[in-house]
């Protein structure tokens, strides 16, 4: 019963759906949005469960002082102090009523002074990993990634006014050859034609993991193959 | 682009479109008869026109948009003499609608010059309607004459994807049809995925090392078909490592997806006959913040150093961090993604990629069950169908490049209408 129930719920969502696609008409026409408003709600009630997972697990670290308990207390003040601004919308302009983001308040001063700041600085690191990922990727150690090597070295550089400058000499017949011309070209064709392979590949995967989903023939989301 | 489940599911089983027709009757696929005006011969007014303006655009055909569920008129014209020709001064089509042929018009909406159509979204189903079209230019406006009465129903079927739902209906059957014939004991071939010839080596050096293996779903919920891709995946991971009695170390963004993925692990270890072994605190909660999230799974790794990292769902901008961060610890590193754009940076950082579709067909293939993989094989279909019509089409528009046919050209972008998207 505990694998029959979420199979039989996955099969009637999963045909309901795809008859809503096709049939405009009232009732099946709304149901696709309708099923993305339960999950929704769903999802918000889920959160309850998430938050109370993080406070359980962090509180236990910290009163059984288990290894790297001091990082466990940050993560639980941070929380605290973020939940109580957000509910009890501490220096809120509106009040208890006021909106719960409103400029001036707790919570929007943190969102904006800390949480922001401190989100940005993770995505700025993105860019030291691009330049060490990019030192590895394109050692022409072999034929492939010297090829690949060589696209980069013309794609970084044509996308520069540098690029341009560099090869704007080369006009009427051989303007093709202008390292931002080639750049396009690099893009639009090899580039567009590898990425579509893969997005019919990804098109076609998901056609058939859907199937067995529906069809009941994938069932390791619940466990097991076995009832 | 996302690839939800919805989404997945809505392309994926037309066949039941066949079933359900069988089950209504022909009556499923029998269109309300639409309130059409085809409007050559019942203007009921006059083009208004002055010396300044530009020649009046004629309406072609008002009637309910096809294949919707109601709430919408369609209005087509033929463009103005001085659109793109003449005086070519236009400068787009205002649409008016009024309930009455007598009544006061008010405007619906302005297509741009060269347009010939414009969808009124905002009908009324069973109330009659009334259009007139005004062309616009910088010296001045004519006006069309009044169309016959329109109106907007519900439809039964969706006909503006009809070319969706045939080909759908081929991909399907054949994958049910390849299920059937693997069911039967039918040897079927597969190519070796070598991300997955490697799951078992990854999971043997940790225990081996008696350090964790981080497993990553990606960060969307679970209602992105990625992250169900990820879950299957886990569900064959999870019984080795039950197996092996080795540490697994989930950290995951979305509430749902913990409560899935605590399930999952659960029944792979109920299955290997080590429910004991099993704990809740192996999948947990960080935060639905994409880089708090990051910054919390690569605080984990620079401080556990799992000897396997996996990172199998729907990524974003955090691939590449995690990624170099567990290439940094020297873990050995299992990525798949449908994110195309995330595809290269797995590559760079890690060991082994499965790209695309091969992050859906993991779970069949780790299985070694008959019925998945011919799940599998059913998906070549597609595959020949999709290379015929790329090499088709391509000889159509090079024939008819280099002999300037027009009606080559014309059967070219016939062909491919048949495969666009409406």
């Amino acid at each position: 019963m505990r694998r029959t129930f979420p199979i039989l719920i996955t099969v009637v969502v999963g045909w309901v759906l795809i008859v809503a696609d096709f049939i405009p008409h009232k009732p099946f026409g709304n149901l696709g949005d309708d099923f993305a408003l339960y999950f929704d709600i769903i999802a918000v009630f889920a959160f309850i469960l998430g938050g109370g997972n993080l406070f359980r697990i962090h509180l236990t670290k910290v009163q059984k002082k288990k290894k790297d308990w001091p990082f466990s207390i940050v993560t639980l003040g941070g929380f605290i102090v973020m939940l109580a601004a957000g509910l009890f919308k501490i220096g809120n302009p509106g009040g208890i009523q006021g909106d719960v983001a409103a400029v001036g308040s707790l919570f929007n001063d943190m969102y904006m002074q800390i949480f922001t700041p401190l989100q940005a600085s993770m995505f700025a690191l993105l860019a030291f990993f691009v330049g060490s990922a990019s030192y590895r990727a394109f050692r022409a150690k072999t034929t492939e990634a010297t090829i690949l090597l060589i696209a980069a070295f013309i794609v970084l550089l044509g996308r520069t006014p540098f690029g341009l400058w560099l090869t704007s000499g080369l006009t009427g017949d051989m303007s093709f050859l202008q390292l931002p011309n080639l750049t396009d070209w690099i893009m639009d064709v090899p580039n567009l034609a590898g990425q579509r392979a893969i997005m019919i590949g990804i098109a076609l995967g998901v056609i058939s993991m859907s199937l067995r989903l529906i069809l009941g023939v994938e069932r390791t989301y619940l466990g097991g193959d076995s009832d | 682009m996302g690839y939800s489940v919805i989404s997945g599911l809505r392309k994926s089983v037309p066949t039941c479109i066949i079933a359900l027709t069988l089950l209504l009757g022909p009556s499923a696929f029998a269109q309300e008869s639409p309130d059409t005006a085809t409007v050559d011969s019942v203007f009921v007014s006059e083009a208004v026109e002055s010396a300044a303006s530009p020649r009046a655009a004629q309406l072609n055909v008002v009637q309910d948009s096809r294949g919707d569920a109601g709430g919408a008129i369609s209005v087509k014209w033929f463009r103005s003499p001085d659109d793109g020709m003449g005086a070519d001064n236009i400068t787009g089509y205002e649409i008016f609608r009024s309930e009455s042929p007598d009544g006061l018009f008010e405007s619906v909406g302005f297509a741009s010059r060269g347009r010939t159509s414009f969808e009124d979204a905002t009908t009324v189903d069973g109330q009659t309607y009334y259009y007139y079209l005004a062309t616009v230019s910088a010296t001045g406006v004519s006006r069309s004459g009044v169309s016959a009465g329109a109106r907007s129903s519900a439809q039964w079927l969706n006909t503006r994807d009809i070319d969706t739902l045939i080909i759908g209906f081929i991909i399907c059957f054949s994958v049910i049809f390849f299920i059937y014939h693997a069911q039967k004991g039918k040897k079927l071939f597969l190519r070796k995925i070598a991300g997955l010839e490697a799951v078992d080596e990854a999971i043997g050096r940790a225990t081996e090392m008696g350090r964790p293996i981080l497993f990553i779903p990606g960060i969307q919920d679970l209602d992105n078909v990625q992250t169900v891709a990820g879950l299957t995946i886990l569900g064959r991971i999870a019984r080795t490592i039950a197996d092996y009695d080795t540490k697994i170390n989930m950290p995951v963004s979305r509430s749902i997806v913990m409560a899935t993925a605590r399930e999952t692990i659960k029944q792979a270890y109920v299955a290997a006959g080590r429910p004991d072994a099993y704990s809740d605190d192996m999948v947990y909660y960080l935060t639905d913040e994409q880089f708090g999230y990051v910054a919390a799974v690569d605080g984990i790794m620079v401080r556990e150093k799992p000897a396997t990292c996996f990172y199998l769902g729907a990524f974003f901008a955090e691939s590449l961090i995690m990624a170099e961060t567990g290439n940094s610890i020297g873990a050995i590193q299992i990525a798949g993604t449908a994110m195309p754009s995330q595809l290269p940076f797995f590559i760079a950082a890690c060991d082994y990629t499965l790209i695309g579709e091969e992050l859906f067909a993991a779970s069949a293939y780790l299985s070694d069950e008959p019925r998945q993989l011919g799940a599998l094989k059913g998906q070549d279909v597609g595959k020949i169908i999709a290379m015929s019509v790329i090499l088709v089409l391509c000889i159509l528009f090079s024939v008819a490049a280099i002999t300037e046919s027009e009606s080559i050209l014309s059967l070219a972008n016939t062909f491919k209408g048949w495969f666009s998207l409406s």
